[in-house]
């Protein structure tokens, strides 16, 4: 790639103020990635602590730590924060606004205050829904069904459902300012066929914040609507229907689990190509199969109402498309396994995570299909099977990747390098962790212990203890990057512009950037990822 | 292990096990190459790297068409053993359940009620209708590999044959609220003999069944004032309606199921049948759900007393009168 000449050397983006104001009213984009860095950070150790509580809870058959309510709120809270306030920004608010437009050759995106105000709508209803959810309580679980949501429970839904709504606009804007950007400023030469997967990735995941939030936010309104004004909606004793909610609800939250899983799929492309210095197999098909996951996401929503009352025939239609979403799916695992035949690979830090990634989301996807197969799901809906796999995907996949990525791009952020054996162990303790914690569920599901279960039959002591174990590992696997990455802040070592020795354009600037990243837009001339045989020897 | 309570346990267990069998098919390979090209070619070791290729049509299409192939195979064979879960025989015992915030209730046609158990014959098929009183709940039991969510204001379906007897547990799996943990019961699956030995220990009798209190509650709310056999009164007379089909006025017609006649007593105005006019009050609110299956037990009796291409109910003539009251 052609690099942006530096004639003489600017102070980075981190030397452009340090003032609180300075941090709180930029609108550079390198700077509101860290503010969502810290943000979604301290959401994750809330959500992480209500999961600790939940497992500590777990230990015993009996509810003998908190109560039913207690124990209740617990599992909404983990679920809100986590689905909303760490998983959905996580990737694209931190490391997509770090890096679009690094990668595109631009100096912003296209509306850095809107890319602000984002953030700033994103505080304050993150900031309400935690001030509901723990001066109250909400105890719905994040699924908010109704009619218990709307009529039935007696804790804090309402003002829980204004904190997501809020919230939600915080993606739409975030999605509406990647779109843009993409369209418009890639910097010459940067055709749409040259772009990193990353951002195909970042691009498919817009797409469906932007068309899905929408339908969440109409969604709880009328929960709200039905809840203070009792218009019958959803609840039947008022006229209303109940399934009807579980519809709307899941047709934003399938389309939204693509919205954690794809940006993480973009970050391992990325990993995997630097780490094994070759050009992604099937760079096109792995594209192509971002919008296609994008595309079918939005067909597959009454997969998770199996068992509710839907008819024969939706179930067999829903059943099939579930089926056939697993395909490019399979189709980017395919092409990152053989993206490393006869690359040069290093298994550093990143390309571990990256590693973990594959292997998790391969075992996250292929438990996918028992849920597809209608008989399968009849028995294990509704069970620890169901809280395994979408773990699988979201923690094991997502929290992995973005992991991944931030250790992948932190020299670049910080222009520090962490000390590289701790990096390997967080990444292995982090996997061992997750396989404990999680593999004895799958277990538990297919025997029959439903999920949100605050007291359990005793025969299933046994595997729970296991994977309180295993959450304890993995919470330590969490906790060591926390560590060594803040510590590396003051004594790191200065990483240089292209430490892993990685193609694409973040890498051609100073690390970390300067505030407008190039001092010259730089005119692409090749294709991503254009490693050659002489970067391999 | 879990137990399997029926031949259809073992044919899910079956169908569990071959889609294991295709994810290591598929799940084993990716993990075996993954960590032989990451050690064949870690940085530094000499081996050959040169001729990577660029020509990856031929393997995108590979691995594209088998798995959707092979998925597709899943799906068939998945929505074959699904279809035979969804189509209960018409012979099958026909158990009324209606449960709320933190219990289950069952009623057998014969008469017996029973809260967190359910017994049931081995060997025959047993159909549960089920609705909700309050919030959603999901009707699970773990050894049948079966559930069903069960919703407020509508019937939903569950059927299953035990082959096994035995004790096996019932649980909640659709979040309920407070003590949705403690929402369980038992099903208790008896040899045929045993259950009828069961249901008389129970209180069964031509009393007792849901028929014969069905008929008398069809008299106590009135009903029997305007729904006259002989087709005289301000409403359709009920025999042969029942699991039927209906003329609605529009020119519709509607299958009287258990949820079309559950909306004309709760929501009378909805489909009114042809050639009357809807002047019939609302019972939500004054009928319970148990009592409704009680009237729709009569109902069904009173559905089965005439053929099923009678007449339309109108000009149905007295004769058929009195003859389904109290019939199991």
């Amino acid at each position: 790639m052609t690099t942006a000449a530096l004639e003489r050397p600017q102070p980075s983006y981190l030397a452009a103020g340090d003032t609180l104001r300075s941090w709180l009213l930029t609108t550079d984009h390198k700077r509101i990635a860290w503010l969502y860095l810290v943000t979604i950070t301290l959401f994750f150790a809330i959500g992480g602590a209500a999961a600790t509580l939940i497992r500590l809870e777990l230990l015993t058959p009996q509810g003998d730590l908190v109560s039913d309510e207690t124990y209740n709120k617990l599992f909404t809270l983990h679920g809100v924060i986590m689905v909303w306030f760490f998983l959905i920004p996580s990737v694209p608010a931190v490391l997509g606004n770090f890096l679009v437009p690094l990668m595109i050759g631009a100096r912003d995106l296209a509306f850095p205050r809107l890319n602000l105000l984002s953030w700033y709508i994103f505080i304050l209803g993150g900031a309400f829904t935690l001030w509901a959810m723990v001066s109250g309580g909400v105890d719905t679980g994040w699924t908010f069904y109704t009619p218990f949501s709307t009529m039935f429970s007696n804790t804090h839904v309402v003002l829980t459902a204004v904190g997501v709504f809020v919230t939600g606009f915080s993606s739409i804007l975030t999605g509406l300012n990647f779109i843009v950007t993409l369209h418009t400023l890639r910097a010459p030469g940067m055709t749409w066929m040259r772009l990193p997967l990353f951002l195909w990735s970042l691009y498919a995941t817009s797409l469906v914040m932007v068309l899905a939030t929408p339908v969440l936010a109409i969604t709880l309104v009328l929960i709200a609507v039905e809840r203070i004004a009792r218009v019958g909606i959803f609840d039947p004793a008022l006229g209303g229907d109940p399934l009807l909610f579980q519809h709307l609800f899941w047709f934003y939250s399938h389309p939204a689990v693509y919205i954690m899983i794809l940006p993480g799929m973009g970050v391992t492309s990325e990993i995997v190509a630097a780490f094994s210095r070759r050009r992604v197999f099937g760079y096109g098909f792995v594209a192509v199969a971002s919008l296609a996951i994008a595309l079918l996401g939005f067909l597959v929503w009454g997969h998770h109402m199996f068992v509710a009352g839907e008819s024969f025939y939706a179930n067999l239609v829903f059943s099939f498309l579930s089926f056939m979403v697993a395909i490019p799916s399979a189709v980017k695992v395919f092409n990152w396994t053989a993206t490393l035949y006869k690359g040069s690979i290093a298994l550093d830090t990143p390309m571990l995570y990256a590693l973990a990634f594959i292997a998790l989301f391969t075992i996250g996807g292929l438990t996918g299909l028992y849920l597809a197969s209608l008989p399968v799901d009849v028995h294990v809906t509704d069970t620890y099977f169901v809280v395994a796999h979408f773990h699988t995907i979201m923690v094991g996949g997502m929290v992995t990747a973005y992991l991944g990525g931030l250790h992948y791009w932190w020299p670049k952020m910080t222009g520090r390098r962490y000390p590289e054996t701790w990096g390997r162990v967080a990444a292995v303790t982090l996997f061992l962790g997750f396989a404990l914690t999680f593999f004895p569920q799958f277990a538990l599901g297919y025997l029959g212990m439903p999920r949100r279960y605050h007291v359990y039959p005793p025969e299933f002591q046994v595997l729970n203890v296991l994977s309180s174990a295993g959450a304890s590992i993995l919470a330590i696997g969490y906790a060591l990057p926390l560590v060594y990455l803040i510590a590396s802040l003051r004594g790191g070592p200065t990483a240089g512009p292209n430490p892993w020795g990685a193609r694409g354009l973040e890498w051609t600037v100073p690390s970390p950037p300067p505030p407008g990243n190039f001092a010259t837009i730089p005119r692409v001339t090749e294709e991503a990822y254009a490693y050659t045989d002489a970067d391999r020897e | 292990m879990l137990p399997q309570a029926s031949d259809y346990a073992a044919r899910v267990d079956a169908l569990f096990l071959a889609v294991t069998g295709v994810c290591v098919a598929f799940g084993v390979p990716v993990m075996v190459l993954l960590a032989t090209f990451c050690i064949r070619f870690r940085r530094g070791r000499r081996v050959n790297r040169r001729g990577v290729t660029r020509h990856t049509l031929p393997w995108e299409i590979t691995w594209t068409a088998v798995p959707t192939l092979i998925a597709i195979g899943m799906f068939v064979r998945a929505a074959g053993l699904y279809a035979s879960l969804t189509r209960p025989p018409e012979d099958a015992l026909e158990i009324a359940v209606t449960c709320k915030q933190w219990m289950w209730k069952f009623q057998h046609p014969t008469g017996p009620r029973e809260i967190d158990a359910l017994h049931v014959p081995a060997g025959r098929a047993v159909r549960l209708t089920m609705t909700s009183e309050d919030v959603i709940h999901s009707l699970y039991v773990p050894a049948l590999r079966i559930k069903q969510d069960v919703l407020p204001g509508r019937y939903t379906e569950l059927w299953f044959r035990a082959t096994r007897p035995g004790s096996y547990a019932l649980r909640c799996a659709e979040y309920c609220g407070v003590a949705h943990s403690r929402m369980d019961g038992i099903v208790v699956v008896l040899p045929p003999e045993g259950y009828a030995q069961w249901l008389r220990a129970g209180g069964a009798g031509p009393d007792s069944t849901l028929a014969a209190r069905g008929a008398v509650l069809f008299r106590r709310f009135g009903c029997s004032g305007c729904h006259r056999d002989d087709g005289r009164g301000a409403g359709p007379s009920l025999l042969g309606v029942a699991g039927h089909d209906v003329p609605l006025a529009g020119g519709r017609f509607v299958r009287a199921d258990d949820g079309y006649l559950r909306d004309a007593i709760l929501l009378p105005a909805r489909d009114v049948v042809a050639g009357y006019a809807p002047v019939m009050p609302s019972f939500a609110g004054q009928i319970g759900e148990d009592e409704l299956f009680v009237l729709l037990a009569y109902l069904h009796a009173l559905g089965r007393a005439a053929a099923p291409d009678a007449a339309p109910p109108a000009t149905l003539g007295p004769g058929a009168s009195g003859a389904a009251a109290g019939t199991p």
